[in-house]
């Protein structure tokens, strides 16, 4: 095939672009070296248009061992024990093939984490779909949620939390981000950056076949009607192998053989050998008929960009191919000693005898295109005045059902229950709290982790909201009792060409930014998916947060379950009844305009260092974060699954009782206490000048404001449970 | 007392139900499908997770391993042998256990604990056993235990239906079936009482901070049992 401007438009490139290759190499590329450009500088694996922008991210922390720019974060828990984590999209996939999509974003995670050496532990995973009335939103819910739990339960690694959300802006592009954690000894962790000449380049894992190809480009682009037609580009899950190669690289991993390894994620071949050479600053040669093909007669543009999953590349120290084969052989799984390491810093394919590809790694990686893209600064909206009148007719306890009922608040039983989430025998806290918890086998330690995302919030005011979903995660940490001690992000927007799209991520990300960097929070890991949009409809601005934080002693875990009669609740934080863009208002009021709820980042850290203080000595008996649908639909939720009630008092504020109640104000958490550590409690707060209100106490099975407003908790369950089973049903 | 745990291609509960039984006192032995002769055993178990993916048919392959040859004359002889989950799926695939395990009735895999009533407590496993329900675990997409009519009736005259499904107080009723197993049956034995399959996992409640402790209780009574 000959290469011209039109196949290299074809490929994705602009015609820039394809003139900056010609210049590079001093010629015309050949298509196999054209599909290596294009995978290399679509948008997905250059980061050409974010990562002027994620540069400005904090990433260092005296607990960091590992930031981005590797195939995960890294953390230090003690003990020479560490964690290995990140988040990763499969957005594009998940919309054209749900189960397959999904299934491939949790081995391509997991493959991401076990790459450097840690045993998964943990998945989580966020999900974000279309308008519940919208025809394609329940096949795609369901199909996620198999594809998801198909490969998870599969590998037996506990899924232990996530979230769900449904909004109208998802319709034609659903979002599916894939979390993991793994434990790994800080001594014993694996990178990618190859050394050495003359090193054995490693093919393990499946066979290469032609799913995937042009995957990474697919997910560059935008989605017209067309996109039914681009199912073949979805790569095919095979978790069984997955858990294969898991077991052989780690039996591998315990001996001192690799050198560096890399998985075949996006852009499969490709990626992994240019990454290597390039952290190396060395040359790779292949000779791609080692490569074992699943098909006969793939050619080596084919065998370069194919996404086949289960696929690892890893440099090996010379004479150690047996010893390393025989464990391949053990788990039933391909070896082939497919090239070596080289001086050329360049990247050397041949096939039939013949040079295929000739490119040196620099103008693949750092010469790949960085883009200052236009970008428009957003406005604060203006705050909405809410008048008595419009709050006279609600009654508290119909509006509290609804909330409750809502799809975005409602238990999401119905999908974690089709997760293991159990495997491997150390989930101390399970899905459905506001971390999932896992014990490091065999200590006293815990590691909690949460994922969020706030998109109203982010859609309202990008800086705000970006500020904001990092300091949901941290809040989600410290109500459970852990120590947050870094992030993961997944940055998922709409067209990066279009100046607004554009415009919330720089907003987000200088929000996420500017929270973890005051919160001591960094982002050690990442992904960005940009071109979430239908023709010219964009998603609304959607960064997903994972935190992960640490517990010293299990024991003193906290969750949100009401322990006791008779306790006394109390909020932290002050509420001053924030309640645009709230659940209140833009589904009971109707109201979707008007500025996110503040961040005060002074207030976020003080409350919750002074919340693990508490927690600490040990006089916390349940807690729970306030978030959307505010202090009353938290208070509810440990009604709800504490089987217990509460008699809520009057609030001695001027605002309306109703704003109280749905407020949205952020840094608050809900507590309960026993009588008799109440002095001491309030001591320690307000020592701390914590403001709290004293919202009440539990009582045996109702949620009871006065004779005229209450409500038995098993009512407040139905509604809280029933929707997404009977939407799913339906 | 001594016990094995055969890992196979896919197995994930083998290092769940090792803990396990070290917790209890067994001096535990991980075997690997590829090997030939069991190690001297009081007990074996066939773990949990998903051997040889569950391609073709949950267990099927895993029936056909080297190792099951012992493992099957071991039973024969009368050795206990315990399958769970995909344990249990392979021992209904060698035929050491009756009956097929289809997919769950509503066609999703389930993972949450359940309770399950003891049937007959005249065997190694669940002699001297106090409690009458317990409170167990469940993880799997194909449980729906089946077999035909003269089948069951063979298996209910020889006691061998080992546990039901069903609610805290040991009520059988057909909302308490998390899968739509024929008469709520979550486990069964061979005709001689030395084999068991079950679908919930004792393993994964063995400690306060877990699911539950009933597992504990499980494990603690069949050591005693087997001393």
């Amino acid at each position: 095939m000959i290469v011209n401007e039109q196949v290299a438009i074809d490929h994705g490139l602009k015609k820039d672009e394809y003139i900056k290759i010609c210049e590079l190499l001093e010629r015309t590329p050949n298509i196999t070296e054209l599909g290596i450009f294009s995978a290399m500088w679509n948008e997905h694996c250059s980061y050409k248009s974010s990562r002027l922008h994620l540069k400005k991210l904090p990433t260092k922390g005296k607990q960091v061992i590992q930031g981005p720019g590797e195939n995960a974060g890294v953390v230090d828990i003690g003990d020479n024990d560490a964690i290995v984590f990140k988040i990763e999209s499969h957005n594009h996939p998940s919309f054209i093939e749900p189960y397959q999509g999904a299934a491939t974003g949790v081995g391509g995670i997991m493959r991401d984490v076990f790459t450097m050496g840690a045993r998964p532990i943990a998945n989580l995973n966020s999900i974000h779909f279309g308008s519940p009335q919208h025809k394609k939103t329940k096949n795609l819910l369901r199909g996620v949620v198999h594809g998801i739990g198909g490969y998870g339960n599969c590998m037996g690694v506990p899924t232990i939390a996530g979230q769900t959300n449904f909004d109208s802006s998802y319709n034609g592009n659903i979002l599916v981000n894939a979390m993991t954690l793994g434990l790994v000894k800080k001594d014993k962790i694996f990178y990618s950056k190859a050394a050495g000449l003359n090193k054995p380049v490693i093919y393990v894992g499946s066979k290469t076949g032609r799913d995937g190809i042009h995957g990474a480009s697919m997910a560059s682009a935008s989605f017209d009607e067309k996109i039914e037609e681009k199912k073949p580009t979805v790569q095919v899950g095979d978790p069984f192998t997955e858990k294969l190669l898991l077991e052989a690289c780690l039996e591998l991993m315990a001996g001192d053989s690799i050198i560096a390894i890399q998985d075949m994620g996006a852009a499969g071949l490709t990626s992994s050998s240019i990454e290597m050479a390039s952290k190396g600053n060395l040359g790779i040669e292949i000779n791609l008929n080692k490569v074992p093909c699943r098909e006969a007669k793939m050619t080596p543009y084919e065998i370069m960009l194919s996404e086949s999953q289960e696929r690892m590349l890893i440099v090996l120290e010379n004479g150690k191919e047996e010893q390393a084969k025989k464990i391949f052989d053990k788990w039933n799984l391909d070896f082939a000693v497919i090239g070596k390491t080289t001086n050329s810093k360049k990247i050397e394919l041949f096939f039939d005898n013949e040079q295929v590809a000739d490119i040196p790694v620099n103008t693949l990686v750092e010469n790949s295109p960085m883009y200052d893209r236009k970008w428009k600064k957003a406005k604060l909206p203006k705050k909405n005045k809410i008048k008595n009148e419009d709050l006279k007719n609600l009654k508290i306890i119909n509006i509290l059902k609804k909330v409750l009922s809502n799809p975005n608040v409602c238990s999401k039983e119905w999908i974690w229950q089709q997760y293991d989430h159990t495997v491997m025998g150390d989930t101390i806290q399970k899905p459905g709290g506001d971390s999932g918890v896992v014990r490091v086998h065999g200590t006293d330690k815990a590691v909690a982790a949460s994922v969020d995302s706030s998109a109203v919030y982010c859609w309202a005011h990008p800086l705000t909201g970006g500020k904001q979903v990092v300091c949901e995660s941290f809040r989600n940490l410290i109500s459970i009792g852990a120590k947050p001690i870094a992030i993961t992000n997944c940055l998922n927007f709409g067209s990066p060409e279009n100046e607004k799209n554009m415009g919330e991520f720089v907003e987000c990300v200088q929000g996420i930014g500017e929270a973890a960097e005051y919160l001591k929070f960094p982002v050690v890991s990442g992904n960005v998916s940009f071109y979430n949009q239908t023709k010219d409809e964009g998603i609304k601005p959607t960064p997903s947060i994972g935190g992960v934080g640490l517990i010293k002693n299990y024991n003193k875990m906290i969750t949100m379950d009401f322990k006791e009669f008779d306790n006394i609740v109390l909020v932290i934080g002050k509420t001053e009844g924030h309640i645009d863009q709230s659940l209140f208002a833009r589904n009971i009021l109707d109201e979707k305009n008007g500025p996110p709820p503040e961040i005060n980042l002074f207030n976020e850290k003080n409350n919750g260092e002074t919340l693990l203080k508490l927690i600490d000595a040990g006089l916390v008996k349940s807690a729970h974060d306030v978030s959307i649908g505010g202090i009353i639909t938290a208070v509810s939720k440990m009604c709800i699954k504490g089987n217990k009630g509460i008699n809520l008092k009057k609030p001695k504020y001027l605002i309306n009782e109703i704003e109280y109640f749905f407020a949205e104000d952020q840094g608050r958490y809900i507590i309960e206490v026993s009588k008799d550590s109440l002095k001491k409690v309030t001591d320690i707060l307000n020592k701390n000048a914590v403001h709290y209100d004293e919202l009440g106490t539990i009582n045996e099975d109702q949620l009871f404001i006065n004779e005229k407003t209450k409500v038995t908790i098993d009512e407040l369950r139905t509604s809280n449970t029933n929707w997404l089973t009977n939407y799913m049903s339906k | 007392m001594k016990s094995s745990v055969i890992t196979f291609p896919g197995s994930n509960c083998d290092r769940d139900m090792d803990v396990a039984l070290k917790k209890f006192g067994f001096k535990n032995k991980m075997v690997w499908h590829n090997d030939t002769e069991l190690p001297k055993s009081d007990l074996v178990v066939l773990p949990g997770g998903f051997s040889y993916g569950d391609y073709l048919r949950c267990g099927s392959m895993a029936s056909k391993s080297k190792i099951m040859k012992s493992v099957l004359n071991f039973a024969n002889s009368g050795g206990m042998v315990m399958g769970i989950c995909n344990g249990f799926q392979i021992l209904v695939e060698t035929g050491l256990v009756p009956g097929v395990l289809l997919r769950n009735k509503y066609l999703e895999f389930i993972c949450k604990n359940v309770f399950v009533k003891i049937n007959n407590k005249k065997n190694t496993y669940f002699k001297n056993m106090d409690n009458d329900v317990l409170e167990f675990h469940i993880a799997h997409n194909e449980g729906n235990y089946f077999c035909t009519k003269d089948q069951l009736k063979e298996i209910e005259d020889n006691e061998q239906v080992a546990i039901n499904y069903c609610n805290r107080d040991g009520d059988l009723e057909e909302q308490f079936n998390p899968n739509g197993s024929i008469k709520n049956i979550a486990g069964i034995f061979n005709k001689e009482k030395n084999v068991l399959g079950m679908m919930p996992h004792p393993e994964r409640m063995i400690d306060a901070s877990l699911s539950g402790e009933d597992g504990s209780l499980f494990f603690n009574n069949l050591i005693n049992n087997l001393k």
